[in-house]
């Protein structure tokens, strides 16, 4: 398994190296360096001297690919994209363009995106499997089709209708928790409750939906049949056979989106005033901070493949059929 | 035996219970904070910059004033605004002096004046606010001026440092502040502007460029030693600027942030190792001294500013407007300032949870966004915005304001069909601006918060004029005591005389069509884009919308490529020479890259402008402005326009909250009554528990009878 891994890791590289390369050609082709320099130096009286000063001190004096001007190697060393880029591999993010060290900065952000992503994960998981097995006991019949229908109705509903409809009811109305914001440490309990809720509603429909077909797919097989002629309980049967089974998909989407969880939410956590990572990022962007958005874009890109890594040990340990090499 | 309770059952219960406290479950505050004397708002965007030399936005200034004092600041009540003392003792008013250095009488002529001197007393016996960087033994010696990267460890904010001291303001830390302008690693953005009237300062800037330090700390150590020519200290408390020749509007400067003094002990205890790395940076933690520091600094979250214990104190101004006597305003005059202890700012980037927050008390004052204004407000029959009558019940209160802005439609002076001097240019762009319904814009896309232009100075500035002798007669007409728009007839005949008879090129025979160049994001601007199509379709123009992000739209003003666009201006100052330089040629975008975005350029209007420039107000200043505005209406180089005006909302407990929208540092005046604040939130805010009771009932509904058919299902047979 060690080879495997190892494996893994040396296949990432190139695609860490691709998702640079288009985050760095995406990004230049929306912003030139000389735009990034007018939104730091601000819109008022900049002059050109201003500019390329802020442009040499921060390193988008080069060329942004190809230096024509240098020879040999340095015609691709000496430019934008391998002087920014190169320390990210060695997880060295550097400053921000406004002069703050990214990397304690998302260290200080991951906590707020995970104490959010965490319990909606494991809440969801819950709940959708729970639902998913009674719809699952209960198939063919009335409480199917109706748990079918609102969960369809349910996953069509944008996340944003839940969010602002969440903030209106227990927030606005009923006056049960914060409408928005954030605290350190225990504090943050209270602001964690709408959007916890939210979250966990948003996904009822789609998480819901994907574990009954499932379980479904899972009972019509020959071992539930046979635990079934062996005189188990259906409650027996599900629980120990059908969810066992159908644990390898379920971890597929569980295990892959584990590492994803630091990388928080665009959309709460700017509804709701959470300074995680996700509105760090949309603040980026809108900024023009390319130092900080290739530094995400790299790391969410490193995280995803750590997710698949771990998604295919996990099906070692899920199922001991499967042998990694 | 006695069952054990779960844990979890009286976890639960606890953390029920400690919601049903005399807080509101809804406050976002901590329950103890309820009755401090705290104010609490909210920003949308994170400041970029905390340092005085580098700021010059207005979201960074509504912190930065709170806590750096200028030399000067803007009155709180007086109008026309008017600059009085902050830290210094008066008022400078420039000495003149010919190429001899001979004194000059103040009335001579500017052509004549070599320099002008400022000498700016400042009032003893100010003192910084307690920060580390002055934190010094008992012999006099700074305890972290010498820190390495190793004696950090355990520090990621400036309140991890123990020990923390004060000193007296004195000239130096003005002039450090000025040099610190000059420094090219600053990137300061009035160093351009400064360049060309502080004597020497470009020499200076020319220096630092060149200087070849190892180190920041070695960079702060020569920045410190540099002379700048035209900026001398003359004692303890005085120092003196000297301006090249006459650059009246200078003494303006001197009441921003650009100009507040700042310790050189701040700079380099920021600049020793391993600070940056832990974002320990002057522009994250400013020092300065007045009436609030700022406690604490996470704005992706919260900044909070607290009373500045060494303050030297000021008090609550005496004097206003006649109309203040009876609103109340001045019922705190002569009183210590500041009224509030605290100050507490959410980020809060979304309106609706803002505008929510606000109706529940939690936010003490707010703006109105457009979601939300036909809630707040509604337009009685004269036109005037009143509170809507939920507003009133809750005792809101509304403050309206115009402020020193413009919004323009600018055409490009360098276009061949609608810019240049002939005029048939000239009569294109003045039935355009008969076209442009701007009564209609503010209506629609302003909800009514704005006033319509008749030339390029607000109201409030002097140089501007109200009533029959204030329009621009080629747009409107005065009829019935009010301004009234000129026909569509009107401006279709101008068309014609333009040689567009319908729209269409007598030449060419063909339809006129003209670019507009956009920044549109979502479907709000396209509303708004097909509103000024059909204004040029009233004219049978045909107008093509390009619509770009913001950063190509500006390459296309800057390159001169675009033909008709909206552009805007927030004054600096409240001066007309702060908004005629807009239209002056030698600020032309294309050749001169300055702010004339039209790149306009008429040589009487240029001539004007560089004599009204040097004079002080009066009625000759107002001839010079009238016969400007006039030869600009004429020329037509932007559609005028609308001056917005700021609504803002704020709750009864909150006074002395009065619009001043030159000056930043208003937080000082405010008054709280948080007693009343803590009992109308609790009124407002009750929770409503019978939605936890029927969803829990609902549950049960649900989970009870679907037991009984699990159980019923088990135990039933196949046959």
């Amino acid at each position: 398994m060690s080879a495997y891994i190892l494996r893994r890791i040396l296949y990432a590289i190139p695609i860490l190296i691709g998702v640079n390369l288009i985050t760095f050609l995406l990004f230049f082709v929306v912003n030139s360096p000389e735009d990034m320099a007018r939104m730091h130096l601000g819109q008022k009286r900049v002059t050109t001297e201003a500019i390329q000063a802020w442009k040499a001190e921060h390193g988008y004096d080069r060329p942004l690919l190809y230096n024509d001007a240098a020879s040999g190697l340095a015609s691709l060393t000496d430019t934008i994209f391998f002087q920014k880029s190169v320390k990210l591999f060695a997880f060295q993010f550097g400053s921000s363009d406004d002069g703050r060290d990214i990397g304690y900065d998302i260290s200080q952000r991951m906590w707020p995106s995970l104490a959010i992503a965490v319990p909606v994960l494991m809440v969801g998981l819950a709940f959708n499997i729970s639902y998913a097995l009674f719809i699952v006991f209960f198939r063919a019949t009335y409480i199917d089709i109706g748990s079918v229908v609102l969960l369809v109705a349910m996953l069509s509903i944008s996340s944003l209708f839940y969010i602002i409809g969440g903030q209106f009811l227990l927030s606005k109305a009923f006056h049960l928790v914060p409408i928005s914001g954030y605290d350190q440490g225990l504090n943050a309990w209270k602001f964690l409750i709408l959007p916890v809720i939210v979250g966990v509603i948003g996904g009822i429909g789609s998480g819901t939906r994907w574990y009954r077909s499932l379980f479904l797919e899972e009972i019509a097989k020959d071992y539930v049949r046979t635990a079934r002629a062996k005189g188990l309980s259906e409650r027996f049967v599900l629980f120990r056979h059908v969810l066992r089974n159908a644990l390898i998909p379920i971890l597929t989407g569980v295990v892959v989106v584990l590492p994803l969880l630091f990388m928080g939410s665009l959309i709460t956590e700017s509804f709701f005033g959470i300074p995680g990572l996700g509105s760090y990022t949309i603040d980026a962007i809108s900024n023009q901070d390319f130092a900080i958005v290739r530094s995400m874009v790299f790391l969410g890109a490193v995280l995803y493949i750590l997710g698949l890594i771990l998604t295919d040990i996990s099906y070692t340990v899920v199922d001991p059929r499967v042998r990694l090499q | 035996m006695r069952e054990k309770t779960p844990w979890w059952l009286l976890a639960a219960l606890a953390l029920l219970l400690s919601g049903c406290g005399d807080s509101t479950w809804n406050d976002p505050y901590p329950s103890a904070d309820a009755t401090r004397n705290t104010y609490y708002s909210s920003f949308a965007e994170r400041p970029k910059h905390l340092d005085p030399a580098r700021s010059y936005s207005a979201n960074e200034y509504a912190f930065l004033a709170q806590i750096y004092e200028p030399p000067l600041q803007y009155h709180f009540l007086l109008r026309p605004y008017q600059l009085v003392p902050l830290s210094a003792a008066e008022v400078p008013a420039p000495r003149y002096f010919d190429a001899s250095g001979a004194a000059l009488p103040d009335d001579v002529a500017p052509g004549e004046i070599d320099r002008s001197d400022y000498v700016i007393r400042i009032q003893p016996g100010i003192r910084f606010q307690p920060h580390p960087a002055f934190a010094s033994d008992d012999e006099g010696r700074y305890l972290y001026h010498a820190i390495e990267s190793s004696d950090l460890a355990g520090v990621n904010q400036l309140a991890d440092f123990d020990q923390v001291g004060t000193r007296e303001l004195t000239a130096e830390d003005y002039i450090y502040q000025i040099k610190r302008l000059a420094a090219p690693w600053l990137h300061s953005p009035i160093a351009g502007v400064m360049s060309q009237h502080i004597r020497g300062f470009g020499e200076l800037a020319e220096a630092l460029a060149g200087l070849e330090t190892d180190g920041e700390l070695a960079r702060i150590q020569a920045l410190r030693e540099a002379r700048i020519q035209g900026v001398q200290a003359l004692d303890r408390y005085s120092f003196k600027i000297t301006v090249e020749s006459k650059y009246p509007q200078f003494v303006y400067w001197l009441a921003m942030p650009f100009f507040a003094p700042l310790p050189w002990e701040a700079d380099v205890f920021y600049a020793q190792p391993g600070m940056a790395e832990r974002n320990i940076v002057l522009d994250w933690y400013p020092v300065g001294t007045g009436p609030y520091m700022l406690s604490e600094n996470n704005p992706n979250l919260r900044m909070a500013l607290e009373r500045n214990p060494n303050f030297h104190g000021e008090r609550y101004p005496s004097e206003g407007m006649p109309e203040d006597a009876v609103s109340g305003i001045l019922a705190d005059a002569g009183k210590p300032i500041p009224f509030i202890d605290r100050a507490v700012y959410s980020l809060e980037k979304e309106d609706i949870p803002r505008w929510n927050k606000f109706l529940q008390g939690y936010y003490d004052s707010s703006g109105i966004s457009s979601d939300a204004f036909d809630q707040a407000v509604q337009i009685d029959a004269q036109d005037q915005p009143m509170l809507t009558a939920d507003m009133r019940a809750q005792g809101i209160e509304l403050l309206t304001a115009v402020q020193p802005s413009n919004f323009y439609m600018g055409f490009n002076m360098l276009d061949p069909v609608v810019g240049g001097d002939s005029q048939r240019a000239r009569l294109l762009r003045r039935a355009i601006s008969i076209a442009m319904d701007y009564e209609e814009f503010i209506s629609i896309f302003a909800n009514g918060r704005g006033l319509v232009a008749q030339g390029p100075i607000p109201p409030g500035i002097f140089g501007h004029r109200d009533g029959e002798a204030g329009i621009n007669p080629f747009v409107y007409e005065w009829r019935d005591g009010r301004p009234v728009r000129r026909s569509l007839e009107e401006a279709r005949t101008l068309m014609e005389q333009a040689g567009y008879p319908g729209g269409v090129d007598r030449e060419s025979g063909r339809g006129l069509s003209i670019n507009y160049e956009a920044v549109a994001t979502g479907p709000d601007d396209r509303a708004r884009l097909n509103w000024i199509r059909k204004q040029f379709a009233k004219l049978g123009i045909e107008l093509v919308i390009r619509s770009t992000d913001y950063n190509r739209f500006q390459e296309k003003i800057r390159n001169g490529t675009g033909q008709v666009f909206m552009w805007g201006w927030n004054a600096d100052y409240p001066d007309p020479e702060n908004f005629l330089f807009l239209l002056y040629g030698p600020n032309g975008k294309v050749e001169h890259q300055g702010e004339n975005a039209s790149n306009y350029a008429n040589p009487e209007f240029d001539r004007l402008f560089d004599a009204m420039k040097f004079m002080e107000d009066g009625p000759q200043r107002q001839a010079i402005v009238d016969r400007m505005v006039e030869i600009a209406r004429t020329d037509a180089p932007w559609v005028w326009g609308f001056f917005p005006k700021a609504f803002s909302l704020h709750h009864q407990w909150l006074h002395n909250a009065h619009p001043n929208e030159m000056a930043n540092n208003t937080l000082k005046y405010r008054r709280l009554d948080p007693q009343q604040r803590a009992e109308l939130r609790r009124e407002w805010n009750e929770p409503v528990l019978w939605p936890i009771w029927a969803i829990g009932g609902l549950i049960l509904l649900l989970v009870i009878p679907a037991l009984w058919m699990v159980r019923r299902r088990e135990r039933s047979t196949a046959l």
